[in-house]
């Protein structure tokens, strides 16, 4: 079930506050452990450095990622690739 | 044979269910459509008339089907893929999106099993 939109999005409040500081060019540079904060329109066109669990991966925001989490542009996993896997493209939606 | 959203051309079966054969409409559409104008559902398509080919045609275009439909999906799907969010990556990887298992089963979208050594006897 999605969150009610009584609410608001959520954002975490030191995220919400730096995100404010970045626009006004106070800071350059935006750290941040909380993966669960929603992208806001205000924090478009800003990088903003998410933790993925080891390390802070930098993501440009863009339009179009409002609305989403930001966890969701951080992945916790590396993947390698199986030995003998061939890539497969199969025709159909994607 | 009645012609409705473009290519569509059911044949004999119920109304109901020939609605079906659009992109877009299934069931449940198939059955608000076929109350809205108050055509009986088990006529047959070739039994339709004129005036209820044109007034289920009205009723159809209510809906997005199709190939407007397959589009809106396309680049919902392409948004998330430029966006780089996790879903968009498992779209390009072409791995179920829903946080399904890959362990085993997921064969729909990883196809078929590749083959395994000394299986064979």
């Amino acid at each position: 079930m999605p969150r009610s939109t009584k609410k608001g999005p959520y954002v975490l409040e030191s995220l919400q506050r730096k995100v404010e500081r970045a626009r006004r060019g106070e800071i350059t540079e935006i750290k941040t452990w909380s993966r669960a904060s929603m992208v806001t329109p205000d924090m478009v066109g800003l990088t903003i450095k998410v933790h993925n669990g080891k390390v802070h991966v930098p993501v440009y925001v863009v339009e179009n990622m409002v609305g989403h989490k930001l966890g969701e542009f951080a992945p916790t996993r590396t993947f390698r690739s199986h030995g003998g896997m061939k890539k497969k493209r199969a025709p159909g939606l994607t | 044979m009645a012609r409705i959203a473009g290519v569509n051309l059911p044949n004999d079966k119920r109304i109901e269910i020939g609605l079906r054969y659009i992109y877009g409409i299934g069931p449940t559409r198939a059955a608000e459509i076929i109350e809205k104008t108050g055509i009986s559902a088990d006529v047959r398509v070739k039994d339709l008339t004129e005036q209820e080919v044109a007034a289920l045609r009205r009723e159809v275009e209510e809906f997005v089907v199709e190939g407007d439909l397959r589009r809106r999906v396309f680049s919902s799907i392409q948004r998330l893929k430029d966006i780089n969010a996790y879903r968009g990556i498992r779209h390009k990887r072409r791995l179920p999106v829903r946080g399904q298992r890959t362990k085993s089963n997921a064969r729909t979208w990883k196809g078929p099993r590749p083959a395994k050594a000394g299986k064979k006897r």
